[in-house]
């Protein structure tokens, strides 16, 4: 089958059943999405398709036609990507497992808005488990890394 | 016999980690310095000076932390520590986790966990816990947990460091031709200022390496400190946002094979029998074999992706027996008020008569409170897994662990090798919380490993396999009582706590062979061990026995102790007319660090002002791993719902040595503990656990989680740890909250059994 993932077209077997984390994972070797719970209760598997969060665990890759964002996508060259340089600027991560989905969940709110309030932030990303509690930071994170794409 | 021989003597009674690892490792002169184990394993070029330092002739300097980073920050906070001393930038050094080696024991994990107060600094208490650094040492424990990583390092890692510049510098004066003493380091360069000559440690490591440090080096003030104490940015930040591969279950290897395990979900239960006829007919399965482990019997498959293996591992049909384990919650509560209310007991502080007092108590003076505590998993985000290849008689392991020469006890165990032969690369761990010290993912990795054929097998857990497995922190139930005196103050307090040992229980599941006597002081820490000043007072503790597997979990006995325990003193304040802010000071008016935080979490919520209408707030204090800290937590109701408004947190660890990152443990430990406290418990029916994922074991989330402030303080005498202060208070300020709120005392984990959560 053929999947398009950060911009490459990638050609691959993979069992008509193979939900895309797994494909990602352990057939073309992209590990950024990670493996948490495996029902989309966690978010740590977390991609874009068509500008929407994706709990990669819960699509088959067989059924994606479509480009799949994941975050080895997000940098430029050595450039990291606003969200990814609030996360720095913020010291969000410990243990760090859940952070890519965080991260990814978080590109895609502020894709599609631009100046998330409290609320707007908890209903998007409450989907986005995190068991060293880094939540504060995070949010903090989601809005520094708003203002410094409006003024971009 | 020594002193010290009969100290260690008894240590060995209540030492988990003493007894175990003396077995385990045999016995090192104590006096007698370790091999550094980085002269195996030098790049060309590369120089070492000492088990934390190797600096290349290229001028990469990396500094070895050896605790395993599983969020808590160690990574960055230990090589700060050599950093600070060695005179170069903490962007100028890589850092590497190292192999396992006795020469990275860890003394402060039983010096801290000695079973005498932290506030006790009287010549007994002093010389016990020296005593069991010694013992540390003897037994050489390589392992992360118990919030000891700085306590630990805080002196020898900034030796590390001192000893590699001072050796450096005479490399320097001897090829120069001029006295250490006009000699400069910063950066990673000697310089001459009178001659304007410099070196930069690159060219210098080979010969300095040869060259022993010399003796009496003294470590600078912390007046002079240029990294410790100011925050840091962490070194593995850049890895974690750009999604690097660095965790466990991204390890991959040439020719690697996947796998994953099916174990008997009834704890202790055997394996009858098993089909693997439909499994091993799908495609992609290389192999189903049966596993008979300390930790459990099942099934392991081979196959050549994780999702395949996952697949067949549900298509084996398998006969389990059950366990000897009650079949369900309700039994397992009989057994705990059995042992309450059995003659066997331990007590490790008993002040004054509180009998005599009780005796003579008017009835109307006297308080009572039964409290209890369920199981809990680790919930660690990234599934249990370990990755193992054997060939050529010799075992690798990668693994995200917390105990990385209890690894190759295993290793030894399962394939003969000596511990030689047996390497352990330690990735980032994806959570650890204590669940990561186990032995068990290592074990099943390294058993399939030996159906691999010398190639590299991955075994990833499913979460249901996690989540249904435990070790989990031990249920427990306790009993306290008091009796008020006409002031409202306590005359004297009494409690019981029943619950598992998990000392006695790591120690049968670490080295089957050791039996484990005499008291668990972690059993009753958070109860018997706080600084308060009552004149009749004793807290026993009980070893209930139950045949459910249980570990350390963030902060141990703390996470219920101090729930119980200043719970009940929330309630003796509220009975006796007090303030419960002005009765914790009252008693604890002889330890100035212990009002130091209590005045300062006081002063940061205004709390003589009272919370707007609907809101309220709950107090509670603990010392725990070496440090003091004190929450107020507010609340509010809407609509039948609580929700958490804010906590405010002061801890005092003696010393900050990052106060971003220390801030960021409070937060952390603070979120780990409320969603405990909201709503987590693993309970059992039909002799299983009934919590398989997330939707029936949940934990805070974004729309639930409090703004949260965190202040430091530094009056504490000795240095206090991180990773898990934060949490203990978290879960009796919540419930304390709850009763100023609605005037019903919650005394049962976790509250949404009584009251609904936003």
């Amino acid at each position: 089958m053929n999947l398009t993932v950060n911009g490459k077209m990638l050609s691959f077997e993979a069992d008509p059943d193979m939900p895309l984390l797994w494909a990602l994972r352990d057939i073309l070797d992209i590990k950024g999405p990670k493996f948490g719970c495996g029902v989309g209760l966690c978010g740590a598997c977390t991609v874009i398709i068509d500008g929407k969060a994706v709990r990669s665990c819960q699509i088959v890759a067989a059924d994606v036609t479509t480009e799949v964002r994941t975050i080895e996508g997000l940098a430029s060259d050595k450039t990291l990507h606003p969200v990814q340089q609030a996360w720095m600027d913020e010291q969000v991560a410990q243990c760090g497992y859940c952070q890519t989905g965080q991260i990814m969940n978080a590109v895609a709110l502020l894709e599609s808005n631009p100046r998330p309030s409290d609320a707007d932030i908890d209903e998007a990303m409450a989907g986005n488990l995190c068991r060293c509690g880094t939540y504060p930071r995070i949010r903090a994170a989601i809005k520094r890394a708003a203002t410094e794409m409006a003024g971009a | 016999m020594s002193t010290i021989g009969k100290i260690a003597r008894r240590t060995f009674l209540f030492g988990t980690a003493a007894v175990a690892g003396g077995v385990a490792f045999g016995y090192y002169s104590y006096t007698k310095p370790f091999a550094n184990p980085l002269k195996d394993g030098l790049a060309a070029g590369e120089a070492t000076f000492n088990p934390y330092v190797k600096i290349g002739s290229d001028g990469k300097i990396t500094i070895i932390a050896p605790r395993a980073e599983m969020g808590q920050g160690s990574y960055t906070t230990l090589a700060a520590l050599v950093c600070e001393e060695l005179d170069v930038r903490l962007d100028q050094v890589s850092i590497e986790h190292g192999p396992p080696s006795p020469a990275y024991f860890n003394a402060a994990a039983l010096s801290e966990g000695a079973p005498v107060p932290q506030f006790d600094e009287g010549m007994v208490a002093e010389s016990l816990r020296a005593a069991l650094k010694i013992v540390a040492k003897f037994v050489a424990l390589q392992f992360t947990g118990g919030s000891t990583s700085m306590a630990d390092g805080f002196e020898k890692m900034r030796y590390a460091g001192a000893g590699a510049r001072e050796a450096l510098k005479e490399a320097a004066a001897r090829k120069l031709g001029v006295a250490t003493s006009t000699l400069q380091t910063a950066d990673g360069v000697i310089s001459h200022p009178a001659s304007g000559r410099s070196l930069s440690y690159g060219a210098l490591a080979s010969d300095a390496a040869t060259i022993e440090a010399p003796s009496g080096i003294t470590l600078r003030d912390r007046k002079g400190w240029k990294i410790l104490g100011k925050p840091q940015p962490r070194k593995d930040m850049r890895a974690k946002v750009t999604g690097a591969p660095i965790f466990g279950v991204d390890v991959t290897l040439p020719d690697m094979l996947y796998g994953t395990v099916r174990m008997n979900p009834s704890p202790g239960g055997k394996m009858k029998s098993f089909d693997a006829t439909a499994a091993l007919a799908m495609p992609g399965v290389t192999k189903v074999v049966a596993i008979d482990s300390p930790y459990g019997q099942g099934i392991g498959v081979i196959a050549d992706n994780t999702w395949r293996a996952f697949k067949a591992a549900e298509a084996v049909d398998i006969k389990w027996e059950h366990g000897p384990a009650p079949a369900n919650s309700v039994e397992i509560d009989a057994v705990l008020k059995t042992t309450l209310d059995g003659p066997g007991f331990f007590t490790l502080r008993t002040i004054g008569d509180p009998d005599r007092i009780f005796a003579d108590a008017p009835r109307d003076k006297v308080v009572e409170a039964e409290y209890d505590a369920p199981y809990l998993a680790h919930a660690a985000m990234e599934p249990m897994n370990a990755t193992a290849r054997l060939k050529d008689d010799v075992l690798e392991v990668w693994a995200p662990n917390q105990a990385p020469t209890l690894i190759q006890v295993v290793g030894t165990r399962i394939t003969g090798l000596p511990a030689d032969r047996i390497r352990v690369h330690t990735t980032f761990l994806g959570g650890g919380f204590g669940r990561r010290i186990e032995p068990d993912f290592s074990d099943y990795a390294i058993r399939l490993a030996r159906e691999g054929e010398g190639r590299p097998v991955k075994v990833t857990w499913t979460r249901e396999e996690d989540m249904t497995h435990g070790p989990y922190r031990p249920v427990a139930k306790s009993r306290y009582r008091a009796v008020l005196g006409g002031d409202g103050m306590p005359r004297a307090l009494t409690g019981s706590v029943a619950s598992p040992s998990v000392a006695a229980n790591a120690v049968e599941r670490y080295f089957p062979d050791v039996p484990m006597g005499g008291p668990d002081n972690m059993l009753i820490d958070g109860a018997y061990n706080q600084p308060y000043g009552i004149e009749n007072y004793r807290i026993d503790g009980r070893k209930a026995s139950l045949a459910v597997p249980v570990g350390f979990w963030r902060s141990v006995g703390y996470s219920y102790n101090t729930f119980m325990h200043e719970s009940f003193i929330d309630e003796i304040a509220h009975i006796g007319g007090k303030d419960p802010l002005e009765l914790r000071r009252a008693l604890m008016s002889d330890f100035p660090v212990a009002l130091g935080v209590i005045d300062k979490v006081a002063t940061m919520v205004s709390w003589s002002t009272p919370p707007a209408p609907g809101r309220a707030r709950g107090l509670a204090f603990a010392l725990s791993f070496g440090t003091w800290v004190a929450q107020i937590i507010e609340v509010s109701k809407t609509a039948g719902t609580i929700r958490i408004e804010k906590v405010w947190c002061a801890a005092d660890p003696g010393i900050v040595l990052d106060p971003l990152n220390f801030k960021a443990q409070m937060m952390s430990g603070i979120i780990y503990g409320l969603s405990a406290a909201v709503g987590q418990q693993i309970t059992f029916a039909d002799g299983v656990v009934e919590q398989s994922n997330f939707h029936a074991y949940d934990a805070l989330r974004m729309n639930q989680s409090p703004a949260i402030e965190v202040e430091l303080l530094e009056n504490a005498h000795r240095l206090g740890g991180a990773g898990e202060p934060g949490t203990p208070p978290s879960m009796p300020a919540l419930g304390n909250a709850i009763f100023a709120l609605t005037g019903k005392r919650l005394r049962a984990l976790p509250f949404s059994k009584e009251v609904d959560f936003a």
